[in-house]
């Protein structure tokens, strides 16, 4: 197998990787394979799942399965987006801050501190409802707008570690420049995270997207599994005993939630070479009884082949 | 005092006339690295005896396994090492025998440091800058002697130091406080702390200048004298080796080549590799010689030919040399104590003798 596609033997990837890839199969495809227009009305009123409706109706009639259907576009391009911009954010920020030092250092940290004590949360809801639109892309944006500095922070704090390793001024004496420094040197070892910032971030993103549907910022006219759950609450499915209405929209959230935990851990052993082969071999090494320690090297008794 | 070294067959028994006890058996070690279907097979069945007072030096080119073989050993082989089998049997204090293989975690961790230390091979950095070298001894210490109250730990320390000959006072120093030669006293120190069986010392004074070398050496050499450890040590300074060690086992390309007292290596190697080793170095006694070196690199151990590993480096080659892995077995001219691993020896007659570099 190639070299590159050397993640795809990892199990919790592979898992991570075949749910998001479900979800995204979800989110493009939508509005074809839904079986009902999720705004259609129906005289099947908060009907629990049938063979016509699998997830049932609500208050309206309105088909559930559809709304998920449909939802999943919205939840996915909202991560995605507030994801990397999020993340384009702090790297830039963080790494910049690390490696330039001094004044320019003291401001761009200066910077994220401040983003960092804002309250989150609020300060979304506020810009939300200061916008004309609040759609789905705003969302994304302002989401990622004030969520980059926890990545910028940690960003900085491994930026300055590395910059004083032996092999970046290796790389200084050799002549290379700051930028060829930066990119060449610094960046590869910042890989893992950056990518499970990313991760972090989508996560984070998602959820967000999800609360502030939830609470009625957002539009409700435009599904995603947040607005499901605000149909949901405030039409007391949970008092009714419609189950149907509101478990499917937070088991997909978790189950978002969780394939990108998945690929976050995965990450963390392909990026650092020296974990590979552990994670590539991971079942084979349950299978055979090591269990790889620092301290302790696993002794098997096995015939040589 | 010997080693001797077994071969696949079977014991090859030279018990010389000082023969002590073993305090350190190592029997058919094998080591991979990598956890996938396509392992490299780093150490093939090595075998090796650490006497009771003895100093044995491990001596090979970078990449042979010296250091694999040490870290085997004592389990502590970074992922993706793997033992793949073999006994390590450890005598410690009260004459009780141990395979260090097969102890459990608790009973690994309480019989390291106290029956086997090691000194590392960056031994400089080994110390935790944020602490006060005196914490660090007592700290350990502690660890292994719970009872022990501290007030008698840290006397031991202050003894410690005496012992590797740092004045008491410098215990309340930080690591950064002293200097390089000091802080690897400071480490030799610690891992005497316990009075272990062994001590195994990895390249310990590499970094260090040959004054500060030949002093921390000397010490070492005195204090086992007096303390009665034994030395495993590795380097790839040969002529260091002849110097300090008792005996020498040569290592080629994760396996022993030859055994021997090491007066007997530097004056009559009885293997091509050694031979070639020695030549690489300029003698510290005796007539000045031509440097020879020897030619090409080590072979990769990940993608091994059938015979000997040294044949495409050997001047001497033969055509079984390239098909057939010689075993460790008695030399062509049938002396005691010293074991070689190459066909020259075992089809050496009187029609073809040895080549004049091996015979001397």
């Amino acid at each position: 197998m190639r070299n590159q596609l050397l993640f795809l033997r990892n199990g919790k990837v592979v898992t991570g990787l075949a749910i998001l890839g479900f979800f995204t199969l979800l989110a493009v495809l939508g509005p074809w394979i839904s079986p009902y227009d999720p705004n259609q009305v129906s005289d099947a009123l908060l009907s629990p799942p049938s063979a016509a409706h699998w997830l049932g109706t609500d208050h309206t009639g309105r088909d559930i399965l559809s709304q998920i259907i449909v939802g999943a576009r919205g939840v996915l391009v909202v991560g995605l987006v507030a994801g990397v911009s999020a993340t384009v954010v702090g790297v830039l920020v963080g790494v910049t801050a690390g490696f330039v030092g001094g004044v320019g250092d003291e401001s761009l940290s200066a910077l994220s501190n401040m983003f960092l004590v804002i309250p989150q949360l609020p300060l979304i809801i506020l810009i939300a409802a200061q916008l004309p639109s609040a759609g789905g892309l705003t969302v994304a944006l302002v989401i990622g707008a004030t969520g980059w500095a926890w990545g910028a922070r940690v960003m900085r704090a491994q930026t300055l570690s590395l910059r004083k390793r032996d092999f970046v001024e290796a790389a200084r004496a050799n002549g290379e420049r700051t930028w060829r420094l930066v990119l060449a040197e610094v960046l590869p070892n910042l890989t893992a995270v950056i990518a499970s910032g990313f991760v972090g971030t989508v996560t984070f993103a998602v959820l967000s997207q999800v609360t502030l549907s939830f609470i009625g910022i957002t539009p409700v006219s435009e599904w995603n599994w947040g607005t499901i759950l605000f149909w949901a609450q405030n039409n007391l499915a949970l008092q009714r005993g419609a189950w149907w209405w509101f478990v499917p929209a937070g088991a997909c959230i978790a189950l978002l939630g969780m394939a990108l935990t998945l690929v976050n851990f995965g990450i963390d052993e392909i990026v650092n070479p020296r974990l590979r082969s552990t994670g590539l071999h991971a079942r084979s090494l349950r299978r055979r009884g090591i269990r790889p320690r620092v301290g302790f090297t696993p002794v098997v008794r096995e015939a040589r082949s | 005092m010997s080693a001797d070294v077994h071969t696949e067959r079977g014991a090859l028994a030279d018990a010389g006339p000082a023969a002590a006890e073993p305090v350190l058996e190592v029997r058919n070690l094998s080591v991979d690295y990598g956890f996938g279907d396509d392992p490299t097979h780093v150490l093939r069945e090595v075998s090796l005896t650490l006497r009771r007072g003895e100093v044995l030096g491990l001596a090979g080119e970078s990449g042979c396994g010296k250091s694999t073989l040490a870290y085997a050993a004592t389990r502590l082989l970074p992922p993706p090492g793997l033992i793949t089998g073999g006994e390590v049997w450890l005598t410690n204090r009260e004459g009780t025998r141990a395979d260090l293989l097969a102890l459990s975690d608790a009973e690994l961790r309480a019989a390291r440091w106290r029956d086997i230390a090691i000194v590392f091979q960056g031994a400089m950095s080994s110390l935790n800058p944020v602490f006060r070298i005196e914490k660090q001894i007592v700290d350990g210490i502690v660890a292994h002697q719970p009872r022990m109250r501290r007030e008698e730990a840290r006397e031991r320390a202050a003894e410690l130091l005496r012992l590797v000959g740092i004045s008491a006072d410098r215990l309340r120093a930080y690591p950064h406080q002293l200097s390089g030669g000091m802080r690897q006293r400071v480490m030799i120190a610690m891992a005497l702390a316990l009075e272990p069986q062994v001590l195994i010392m990895d390249e310990p004074t590499t970094a260090l200048d040959v004054v500060m070398q030949r002093q921390i050496l000397e010490e070492v050499m005195e204090l086992r004298e007096r303390l009665g450890f034994s030395v495993v040590f590795i380097t790839h300074d040969v002529s260091l080796l002849v110097e300090v060690a008792d005996r020498i086992a040569v290592m080629y390309a994760g396996e022993i080549v030859e055994t021997a007292a090491a007066r007997d290596v530097y004056a009559k190697p009885r293997h091509p590799y050694s031979a070639g080793l020695l030549g690489s170095f300029p003698p510290l006694h005796g007539p000045r010689r031509e440097l020879t070196g020897i030619p090409g690199a080590p072979p990769d151990l990940s993608a091994r030919e059938p015979g000997c590993p040294f044949a495409p480096r050997c001047p001497h080659a033969m055509d079984v040399c390239r098909t057939e892995l010689p075993v460790l077995g008695r030399t062509a001219q049938g002396e005691d104590n010293r074991l070689v691993a190459c066909h020259l020896h075992t089809t050496a007659s009187s029609t073809e003798p040895l080549p004049p570099s091996l015979s001397r």
